[in-house]
């Protein structure tokens, strides 16, 4: 045990922390619209990428009636078929996704649970999300530029995706390398405001050892971003260039239909080397905030502790560092030299055993615990399922002559989908339910919350379940057609049709969430400062919704770790981190 | 409750699911049965974790579900548990991993008696090379490529004026004989993938990649683009034809050289 | 791709070394009361800003090391040509490190509060780097009038990119020195208060030139071909 101090069960004045000066806006625009308040810039992050995920989403449907039922939607060609799923895939992994995680929950949380004011940078960080915005405006104009957007597939593997030939020339390509390019500058600001608020904003007594495993998550996570997305920078900047006045930086000697182009001596495999340098790190980019964010949902609604802290910490640093050293494994066949395959199937194998153990911890956490259905902890219980499914088909492709025959068919894409597509998704529905009763003091409908569950729960594991045989059978995938081989049995065109059916009632779904958003805000139950009765200092706000400045007057003191959930002794079943110690029992 | 039993039905309808799918993979035509016997052993073990994990976690929910007056026990950590689950599931992935690169090593190391067959790959269809004679062959250039010379081969190289060239046509290859497969593209990233034979690589522009297999079954297969390479990757399909030594020669004699093609080429054109 | 391995070995090393300071094996759950940290007392935003500079740098520093990891890898296939680097690449060098000590002397003198000295050393850093540019430009005439400006000549392509990239750095580096520069001009630069923050802003100017002088002197071996042996020993560890 470790000695406290003797004079640590008084409680401290609070005065003994020093105050930040916070920026003060002036006018209903700086205050809403150009706002430097990081709850701000938190929701703004959130919507708009909720709304670019929406536009993805009708793309999923457009290419998943295609698949479903061929021929059905005329204007579908195969053309506008790889337009949909480079821009599904795109605007899903990068614009939702990494955007929701840390510049939504980010933004958001990180002040707040970590006793802050605000963002260290809270300029840069305003800059940040317009900066983004402005991305995702580019990314949208795309869609209207003559030729419409790139059809290059989300990996943009050159020569194809500047070739004349490739769906969407002449602009496409250029205006989604434009648009990467300025998301990376914007999620750097962001990112270094992240990493430096947790280590230098944290309130008195916040040790990192006493951090709620969502900043544990979004920290790692941010730190690896600023690392990896330079590679995706220097790609885009260097195939614009290829693209734009001709350099050969990726680009070999090439016969495209006929005629010979006048590229010399370009390395496409560079471009994939740098691609999934970024590319990997990006998968636990997602999957980190989902792994910290579940952990407390978990905890919270089970009314116990987070089983094995200390693990769950050491896992997710060993994951975020060893993450770096397994990017070739998405390139077993792209010809890269045979020996790489021995290290890198080693290393991708190895990182299943930090991951198997937050398995295995969030199940013991729910072991001897008093679980509450509530609608956050269905969807962390959704995660783990869908998680753990996708997980371990990881070990089928990453274990490097099994990915052989299953490379590029629909196994890989069902197992994507299921892993960094359904399980985060699920995660990021549960945080939503657990946190709008904080951002905007009401809760969401319960009804409404489980029907949406449910369909989405069960719809996804129907899709991308089945999915996977699919591809066993040797489908690839980016197929526009994806029953007509000769060694495709026929009952698979009515398996793809299950599948386009069920995807629509999913994505459907959705809406009922969109109107639960909506309806909520004015209607919804109030729910008072601390609803879930959690322990995570943003839930002991003085005011709910939080007010400009989180704290009121003084800011918190931490006294103990997250996670003091039915503590034998004590009157509630949860101790509140700010809570000072009762000299009586201490 | 309900939560449990739902998740209860999601193992037991994946296992039943598994077990009675019509859709598997189509019989094996190649050496590469290790393959298929690495991705069974995988099937089994993360088959079992998943069932355990998630009934385990089943039978949490219906025994820990809250009842008034219930309380949840106190327990930060279990060294000991944790080291035994890490442990197990170390023993487990190196289950996996270990036949895994064992048959990696296989399928990179090319038997010294196979012979060797060139596949091009280019916008939206496949070409072919065999060595002639001499059993090599000869150099290429991606920017000699041209209507009279469509795989680039260098003129001046010898050794090339006897390889056949096979297009528009399917490739034939002889039973159980091993095959060094080189790959090469003259515009974008493709990837000759027949399902039959389980091995497949990526033919890069500006490389040439490999791989071997031995064909073990006679007939023929479908080949497909497995790597986007624009509109036409759908549709962009080959042939393999598995025969045996009589077959095979047959259909070996029929086949242009080099040579005679740039030869009825030139005649063409003087004409 | 050595190099960029390199790198984030060291970035975890930093990581691991900085996380072993973090008591990271505590049992919190057994912890409870206030516990002091480093961190919680005295002024916060000299550490803060240069904290946010030192993270900033390291992703100037990943980016920098994939631009020579995959230069490196393009250097090692068969048909690389490399370029004559002009002469003025050597001036350049010079100037960029006479910045760096004149930044490093107004740190000097922001440290005993000498505000001229400091004025003169941002002023002379402002002048060297501003030649420096000028000299790069040069270098990018040079080359171009002797018809290495062809795109399809990988080495000029990735000569252009990454002088282009530091140049940029460089840029919005004397946007900071600039304000420095008028913020030490300034009359109210008397009060402890105004001379704490132009000390800051003259050391994080000084931090960020010394990073931008060692990108430059590995550039500039790597670019000079000094580094080829150094490039062959990693590639043959790694392969």
């Amino acid at each position: 045990m470790v000695d406290v101090p003797s004079d640590a069960t008084v409680p401290l004045s609070t005065a003994e922390v020093e105050d930040v000066e916070l920026y003060h806006p002036r006018s209903w625009v700086t205050k809403y619209v150009f706002s430097q308040d990081a709850k701000i810039i938190a929701i703004q992050y959130s919507l708009t990428a909720l709304a670019i995920g929406l536009v993805a989403l009708v793309l999923s449907w457009l290419m998943r009636l295609q698949l479903g039922f061929p021929g059905l939607v005329s204007f579908i060609d195969p053309e506008r078929y790889y337009q949909l799923i480079t821009m599904h895939g795109m605007i899903m992994v990068i614009y939702l996704l990494t955007a929701l995680f840390l510049g939504g929950f980010g933004n958001y949380l990180i002040p707040l649970m970590l006793g802050a004011r605000d963002m260290v940078f809270p300029y840069v960080n305003m800059l940040s999300y317009w900066i983004y915005l402005l991305a995702v405006l580019v990314l949208v104009a795309g869609f209207f530029v003559p030729g419409g957007t790139t059809g290059a597939g989300w990996t943009l593997y050159p020569p194809q995706a500047i070739l004349a030939n490739t769906p969407g020339q002449p602009w496409g390509i250029i205006v989604m390398l434009v648009s990467l390019i300025l998301f990376i500058i914007g999620f750097t600001m962001g990112g270094l405001n992240y990493v430096v608020t947790v280590l230098q904003g944290r309130t008195r007594g916040m040790t990192l050892m006493r951090m709620p495993l969502t900043i544990w998550g979004i920290f790692t996570a941010t730190v690896m971003a600023l690392l990896a997305f330079p590679a995706l920078f220097v790609a885009a900047v260097m195939m614009l260039l290829d693209r734009l006045i001709g350099t050969s930086f990726f680009m070999p000697s090439i016969v495209a239909l006929g005629e010979q182009l006048p590229y010399r001596g370009g390395s496409p495999i560079l471009f994939q080397h740098l691609f999934w340098f970024f590319g990997h790190p990006e998968v636990y980019i997602v999957a980190l905030p989902a792994f910290g964010i579940v952990s407390d949902l978990i905890s919270t609604h089970a009314r116990k502790n987070i089983f094995g802290y200390r693990m769950m910490v050491w896992a997710l640093v060993a994951i975020g560092a060893l993450s770096f050293v397994v990017w070739a494994h998405h390139m077993y066949v792209s010809g890269m030299h045979p020996s790489f395959g021995f290290f890198f199937a080693t290393t991708t194998l190895i990182i299943a055993i930090p991951t198997a153990i937050k398995v295995y911890n969030w199940v013991l956490t729910l072991w001897r615990g008093d679980i509450h259905f509530t609608l956050p902890m269905l969807f962390a219980l959704g995660f783990i399922v869908t998680f753990v499914n996708g997980g371990l088909t990881g070990l089928f492709l990453g274990n490097v002559v099994v990915d052989v025959p299953l490379s590029d068919t629909m196994f890989v894409v069902a197992h994507f989908h299921m892993v960094m597509g359904v399980a985060p998704i699920l995660v990021i529905f549960g945080a939503i339910y657990h946190w709008y009763p904080k951002v905007t003091g009401r809760m969401l409908d319960t009804t409404l919350g489980k029907l949406h569950f449910w369909i989405t729960f069960l719809g996804a594991y129907l899709i991308f379940f089945p999915m996977h045989y699919i591809g066993l059978m040797g489908v690839p995938r980016r197929y526009h057609e994806i029953g007509d081989m000769a060694f495709v049995p026929a009952s698979t065109a009515t398996l793809n049709g299950f599948i386009t059916v069920v995807a629509l009632i999913v994505g459907a779904a959705q809406l009922i969430f969109v109107f639960n958003l909506a309806w909520s805000l004015r209607r919804g139950q109030p729910a008072g400062g601390n609803p879930w009765r959690a322990t995570t200092l943003e839930w002991q706000t003085p005011e709910t919704p939080p007010a400009h400045g989180n704290w009121g007057k003084t800011l918190p003191v931490v006294y103990r770790w997250a996670y003091d959930y039915s503590v034998p002794g004590a009157a509630e079943d949860f101790l509140p981190q700010n809570q000072p110690p009762d000299p009586a029992t201490a | 409750m309900g939560v449990a039993v739902v998740l209860a039905l999601v193992v037991i309808g994946s296992v039943t699911f598994h077990l009675l799918s019509p859709w598997w993979w189509t019989p094996i035509a190649s050496n590469w049965h290790y393959i298929d016997n690495t991705i069974i052993i995988t099937f089994w073990i993360t088959g079992a974790v998943f069932a355990a994990v998630v009934l385990f976690m089943a039978y949490c929910l219906f025994r820990f579900r809250h009842r008034e007056g219930h309380r949840a026990a106190y327990e930060p950590e279990n060294k000991r548990l944790e080291w035994w689950l890490a442990i197990g599931t170390g023993i487990g992935v190196a289950a996996m991993l270990a036949p895994g690169l064992v048959v990696w090593k296989q399928f990179v190391t090319v038997p010294a008696d196979a012979a060797t067959v060139e596949i091009v790959g280019q916008q939206w269809q496949w070409s072919f090379r065999l060595p002639g004679a001499d059993g090599q062959l000869g150099a290429t250039d991606v920017t000699l490529v041209s209507p009279e010379n469509p795989l680039g081969l260098d003129p001046k190289d010898a050794r090339g004026q006897d390889d056949i060239i096979i297009q528009g046509d399917q490739l034939h290859l002889l039973l159980d004989k091993p095959v060094k497969v080189l790959l090469r593209s003259l515009d974008v990233v493709h990837d000759f993938y027949v399902p039959e034979f389980r091995a497949k690589m990526d033919m890069i522009p500006g490389n040439v990649t490999y791989y071997w297999f031995t064909p073990t079954r006679t007939g023929t297969f479908e080949a497909l683009c497995a790597e986007l390479c624009s509109t036409g990757h759908t549709f962009m399909r080959g042939g393999v034809v598995v025969e045996p030594e009589s077959e095979y020669r047959a259909w070996l004699q029929q086949q242009k050289t080099f040579a005679q093609l740039t030869a009825a080429a030139r005649d063409q054109a003087r004409n | 791709m050595s190099v960029i391995v390199l790198f984030m070995v060291m970035m975890a090393t930093l990581a691991g070394w900085w996380l072993s300071h973090q008591r990271l094996t505590a049992k919190p759950w057994l912890e409870v009361g206030v516990i002091d940290q480093a961190g919680d007392t005295g002024t916060r935003s000299p550490r803060i800003a240069k904290l946010g500079l030192g993270a900033f740098l390291a992703v100037a520093g990943s980016l920098f090391a994939l631009l020579i990891s995959a230069y490196s890898m393009r250097m090692s296939m068969a048909d690389w040509r490399s370029l004559p680097m002009p002469t003025v690449l050597w001036f350049n060098t010079g100037l960029l490190m006479l910045a760096s000590v004149a930044l490093h002397s107004a740190v000097i003198a922001a440290r005993c509060d000498e505000p001229a000295s400091i004025r003169s050393g941002l002023l002379a850093a402002g002048v060297c780097s501003l030649a420096f540019l000028a000299g790069q430009v040069l270098a990018w005439r040079e080359l171009a009038a002797a018809g290495y400006f062809s795109a399809a000549n990988p080495a000029s392509a990735f000569f252009y990119l990454v002088t282009a990239i530091h140049g940029l750095h460089m840029l919005g580096g004397l946007v900071a020195l600039g304000r420095t520069t008028a913020r030490s001009f300034a009359p109210t630069g008397d009060t402890p208060q105004a001379s704490g923050t132009l000390r800051l802003s003259v050391e994080l100017c000084a931090i960020y030139w010394h990073f931008l002088l060692l990108v430059w002197l590995i550039l500039f071996s790597l670019l000079m071909r000094w580094t080829d042996d150094l490039i062959e020993i990693c590639r043959g560890l790694l392969s």
